[in-house]
């Protein structure tokens, strides 16, 4: 058993552009960019479509669904952790960690679902654990 | 434009420090200058462009200041560890240019002196960077995006810790034969596979040194190559990637050395076949296994087959690599092997390897670097060189 424990994560700094992307975590959801003109769905968030370097994109909340791309277990860390890549299920793979598991159990390819995690005096960081 | 027979390496120099607290930065990037220029037979006043990275002190202006250099030509690409490599084509295609005559590369660090526990810390190196407030929350090392890369590899191809740990032990042998090395102990694969997990799946053993130190690079215009009394190692080639999310879209298992090595290949005109030597990024041994394939050494995904049973070690196996011992046992001066990676292969194609890993009839070599995070955003910066 290697269960993964809550830990001190350091808050964000939000900025003009991502401060949407922060507000909506505070409220548990998981925004995501959409670029208005190819349809795709895109991670990191950000004010021009990384397809087309245009402002035709929108938000959308994420279903919070997605599978474990990788991962790594960082079990000797002071506080140890999972950091992943999760394939969200709008597309785009996302840098997160998996928590509220045994670290002994990820395998890639597994469901996992959204889970928010509180930082810091910040925004909460949206986090995957298993489904 | 072709940078293919503009331009030659003269001078190469790697600083014998591995720790050097009794030095400044400063001073350990002039001290791999003058070494250099020493191996080159050039004076100081030859230099007339200037290249370095994000490791010197203070950026191209203060360093030409504190060696006071007379420069007409100046380059700080940053991409991490594989900058040298970019400089190194850079300076080429200044000469080319007629920008400049005699270019000088330096790189050098004491991370060692430091303490920075580089690997397995979180670093946030501009917190304006766009990722940062996604990324930096989620404690992104560099141990574990590497880590991410292998567990990828090893999930779609069946690549093993002990094919990994092949990788290590074909440093530790060449190593073994440097004085200077940080580890120059020949290790197993079960000396690997048993050390500690840093980051799973890599273990400490997978992980490069960390060590002070530094090197230099000089590069000249054929006329003036061929008037020192060095032999001639002459540019054929290079070719420069970033390669990063996409958006959110990527493949982990491949890096920026497809297409930078493609590039550097159709530029020298030479194939994989003709590669005597590869100096190959190996920062951890997942790296070497990613850059092989992508390099086109062999297939995609068969990596881990290639490197086992010791095919990377001098005299034994068909693709000797890092005959320095590298970054996983020799050096890795400033956590960026770029440097080292040219100056290797500069030995093997002049012959001044040393004998016991020097390959026979060494006319072509390649030297590939990686910079940054493999597992999130790199460069990928590739080299290819004669013996003329």
């Amino acid at each position: 058993m290697a269960m993964i424990n809550d830990r001190a994560l350091t808050a964000p700094t939000p900025n003009p552009e991502t401060e949407v992307f922060f507000e909506a975590a505070e409220d548990g959801t998981l925004l995501i960019g959409r670029c208005l003109t190819t349809g795709k769905a895109f991670f990191f968030p950000r004010a021009l479509s990384p397809f087309t370097l245009t402002d035709n994109v929108e938000w959308v909340e994420a279903s919070g669904r997605g599978t474990i791309y990788t991962f790594s277990h960082m079990a000797r860390a002071p506080e140890p952790f999972v950091i992943a890549y999760v394939e969200l299920e709008e597309g785009p793979k996302m840098l997160t960690n998996i928590v509220d598991c045994d670290a002994e159990t990820l395998k890639i390819g597994m469901a996992v679902n959204l889970v928010f995690k509180p930082s810091e005096d910040g925004p909460p960081i949206p986090m995957f654990t298993p489904a | 434009m072709t940078i293919n027979g503009e331009a030659y390496i003269v001078g190469a120099f790697e600083h014998p420090t591995r720790k050097a607290p009794d030095k400044s930065l400063a001073q350990l990037h002039a001290e791999c200058a003058a070494g250099a220029i020493a191996d080159a037979g050039i004076s100081k006043d030859d230099i007339d462009g200037y290249f370095c990275g994000g490791d010197s002190p203070g950026g191209v202006s203060s360093m030409a200041d504190y060696m006071n250099l007379n420069l007409r030509h100046m380059d700080s690409t940053d991409a991490g560890g594989c900058s040298p490599l970019a400089h190194v084509s850079h300076a080429a295609q200044a000469i080319a240019a007629g920008k400049c005559n005699v270019a000088l590369v330096t790189l050098a660090g004491r991370p060692r002196s430091e303490g920075l526990a580089i690997g397995t810390t979180p670093r946030l190196r501009d917190p304006l960077q766009p990722d940062a407030q996604f990324e930096f929350p989620m404690s992104l090392t560099t141990a574990n995006g590497y880590a991410m890369v292998a567990a990828r590899h090893m999930h779609e191809f069946g690549t093993t810790s002990e094919q990994l740990a092949w990788i290590k032990v074909a440093a530790s042998h060449h190593a073994q034969h440097n004085p200077n090395a940080v580890l120059p102990k020949v290790v197993t694969v079960e000396d690997v596979v048993n050390s500690p997990i840093v980051a799973s799946p890599l273990h400490r053993l997978d992980c490069c040194v960390i060590s002070d130190g530094g090197g230099a690079l000089i590069v000249t215009k054929p006329e003036i190559a061929k008037s020192l009394n060095r032999p001639l190692v002459k540019i054929l080639g290079s070719g420069e990637a970033i390669k990063h999310q996409s958006g959110g879209y990527f493949d982990l298992t491949f890096s920026a050395a497809a297409a930078a090595g493609k590039a550097a290949f159709a530029e020298a005109g030479v194939t994989p076949a003709d590669i005597k030597y590869a100096s190959i990024y190996d920062s951890f041994t997942i790296t070497v296994l990613v850059q092989i394939e992508d390099l086109g050494f062999c297939e995609k995904g068969k990596g881990g087959a290639f490197v086992a049973d010791g095919n990377l070690i001098s005299g034994v196996g068909k693709f000797p690599f890092n005959t320095d011992g590298g970054g996983l046992c020799n050096n890795h001066p400033a956590n960026r092997g770029g440097m080292t990676k040219v100056i290797e292969a500069v030995r093997q194609l002049r012959g001044e390897a040393h004998p016991k890993v020097q390959v026979a009839n060494c006319d072509i070599a390649l030297a590939h670097g990686t910079g940054l995070q493999l597992g999130a955003r790199h460069g990928g910066a590739t080299l290819i060189m004669e013996r003329e």
